[in-house]
């Protein structure tokens, strides 16, 4: 016995809009949801059957039902199950039509809501990708602050391992409070980053040459060993760029840079002496 | 073509760039700067490149040839108002701009001159 | 993904016009200030060799999508005479006229695809891509 696929598709669609009540009340059941949503689904599945299957507006729907869901807490399997239920919701008509069209019919809707219920899941990830992205950006902001040890002297202490990206938004915040503050003096302290690769140092070295081109002095301090180490191995050419040993001898540097001094005049206290320039 | 003015301010040159150049009015402003110096006796060139959203190698090539050519007609040359995007991007590219002195804007600019001149003299 | 736009390269105006329509679709496509700078700069520099090396050509930017990342890809074709030897027009310094041999090579670096097909007699055609972070 053989029924055409097209027949077979017209008897759910006369289904779905014949019993339109029960199955949508079965549904809302089923699938522990509000009515007005789903009926607004339900809507848009027997206008995009009408149109030839044009399933855009129905996607729509559904990613926003997704949506909703995710923020009253529900799981996206439980979403997905909620868009499976409208398959038992019409079972029902199914069995009592009884005719070989609506039980070939049915396979087809099966597949059908099989794929809408997955596209609800790909919707939730989706969006979970996007807020993990987000947050991702913003702890990297959080994390790279840009402070200023004096006037015309600021520093970013970078702690934590450095990747690419990070070293990137880091160099570029530094350079844009140069121009913001005027500050002429940068120091990049490195002394609680554990490892750094290529790019990374890289991307250190850039900043230091990209500073140099916009009229600032840039001094990377507190190079560990294992650092310093891996930077020879790797063959990277460090060049004229100023390192120092720690934060401190940096800002001493810096310090006598722009010209101030600074003297112990007393062994147990510091003075600063500003020189006219 | 466009024409960068040329402001003169006491024996030094001040060129701010504020509008997206083609290469033949870089070449003009090559050429008219160096007149320009020799002209009023210029001792110090500031070129302001505040408002300018990129420099290729073209512009690039602009700036270290007005560096040359100014320090052979006895003034000092400083490329100031860099944005740090294209300051990343020269780097980029490749372009050092060996031999340019520049700072972070114009103030620091007309400082930097003042204290090169005070050096040299 | 859009039809997008074809600009003439004959003058030195046209390398304007090219640099300002890539500035402006770059920011529609979302590309980071940064990003922005160095695509705006490899398109003034393949523009430019178009129009010195390559007796003018033609400049087309596209908005590209790869999954959920969006990108910008321009073409610079020209019909000039076509370079012989492709990896030493890739290296810093290497120049036929009286540029700084940083155009292709330095471009290449700005973006994240570049590809370059050229033969003597045949023009040469640059098509680069940069993806928004």
């Amino acid at each position: 016995m053989t029924v055409d696929a097209d027949v077979a598709r017209r008897r759910i669609e006369e289904l779905l809009r014949e019993n339109e009540t029960q199955i949508l009340h079965r549904w809302t059941l089923i699938a522990k949801a509000s009515s007005e949503e789903l009926s607004d689904i339900y809507r848009a599945l027997l206008t995009s059957l009408e149109h030839g299957g044009d399933l855009a507006d129905m996607r729509g729907l559904l990613a926003e039902l997704s949506r909703s869901r995710a923020r009253q807490g529900f799981t996206p399997a439980d979403t997905a199950r909620a868009v499976f239920g409208l398959k038992e919701a019409l079972y029902e008509a199914v069995e009592s039509d009884g005719g070989p069209e609506a039980l070939r019919g049915f396979i087809w809707f099966s597949r059908l809501i099989d794929d809408l219920g997955l596209f609800t899941f790909e919707t939730y990830t989706t969006a979970r990708e996007r807020i993990i992205l987000d947050q991702a950006e913003q702890l990297l902001e959080l994390s790279t602050p840009v402070v200023k040890l004096w006037e015309g002297i600021v520093a970013v202490p970078l702690v934590g391992t450095l990747d690419s990206a990070r070293t990137q938004v880091v160099m570029e915040k530094l350079l844009q409070t140069l121009v913001d503050t005027g500050a002429e003096h940068a120091v990049i302290d490195i002394t609680g980053v554990p490892a750094v690769d290529t790019q990374v140092a890289q991307h250190l070295l850039k900043a230091v040459v990209a500073a140099r081109l916009m009229g600032a002095e840039c001094v990377i301090s507190g190079i560990r060993p294992q650092i310093a180490h891996t930077i020879v191995t790797l063959g990277i050419e460090f060049g004229d760029i100023v390192t120092k040993a720690s934060l401190a001898d940096a800002l001493a540097h810096a310090l006598r840079r722009s010209g101030i001094e600074v003297i112990a005049p007393k062994a147990t206290r510091l003075a600063v002496r500003t020189e006219n320039v | 073509m466009d024409r960068v003015p040329i402001l003169k301010l006491g024996d030094i040159l001040i060129i701010s760039i504020q509008i997206d150049l083609d290469d033949q009015s870089v070449l003009a402003l090559q050429e008219d700067l160096a007149d320009s110096v020799v002209t009023h006796g210029a001792r110090g060139v500031i070129i302001d490149i505040t408002a300018v959203e990129i420099v290729d190698s073209f512009i690039g090539r602009m700036l270290a040839t007005i560096a040359a050519t100014s320090r052979l007609l006895d003034a000092q040359t400083v490329v100031v108002g860099m944005r740090p995007a294209v300051a990343i991007t020269l780097v980029e590219l490749g372009l050092s701009l060996g031999g340019v002195r520049t700072a972070l804007n114009l103030e620091k600019g007309i400082a930097l001159l003042d204290h090169v001149r005070g050096a040299t003299s | 993904m859009t039809g997008g736009w074809e600009l003439p390269i004959a003058s030195n105006s046209d390398v304007v016009m090219v640099r300002q329509r890539v500035r402006s679709v770059a920011v529609e496509v979302g590309l980071s200030l940064i990003d922005q700078t160095k695509v705006v700069t490899a398109a003034s520099e393949l523009a430019r060799n178009a129009l010195v090396y390559g007796g003018g050509g033609l400049a087309r930017i596209e908005i590209v999508e790869n999954g959920a990342r969006r990108g910008l890809k321009l073409t610079f074709s020209d019909e000039g005479p076509g370079i012989p030897d492709i990896e030493q027009a890739l290296t810093d310094g290497w120049t036929t006229g009286t540029g700084l041999g940083l155009g292709l090579s330095g471009s290449r670096r700005l973006v994240d695809e570049f590809d370059l097909v050229s033969a003597p007699g045949k023009g040469t055609t640059v098509t680069v891509t940069k993806w928004a972070r």
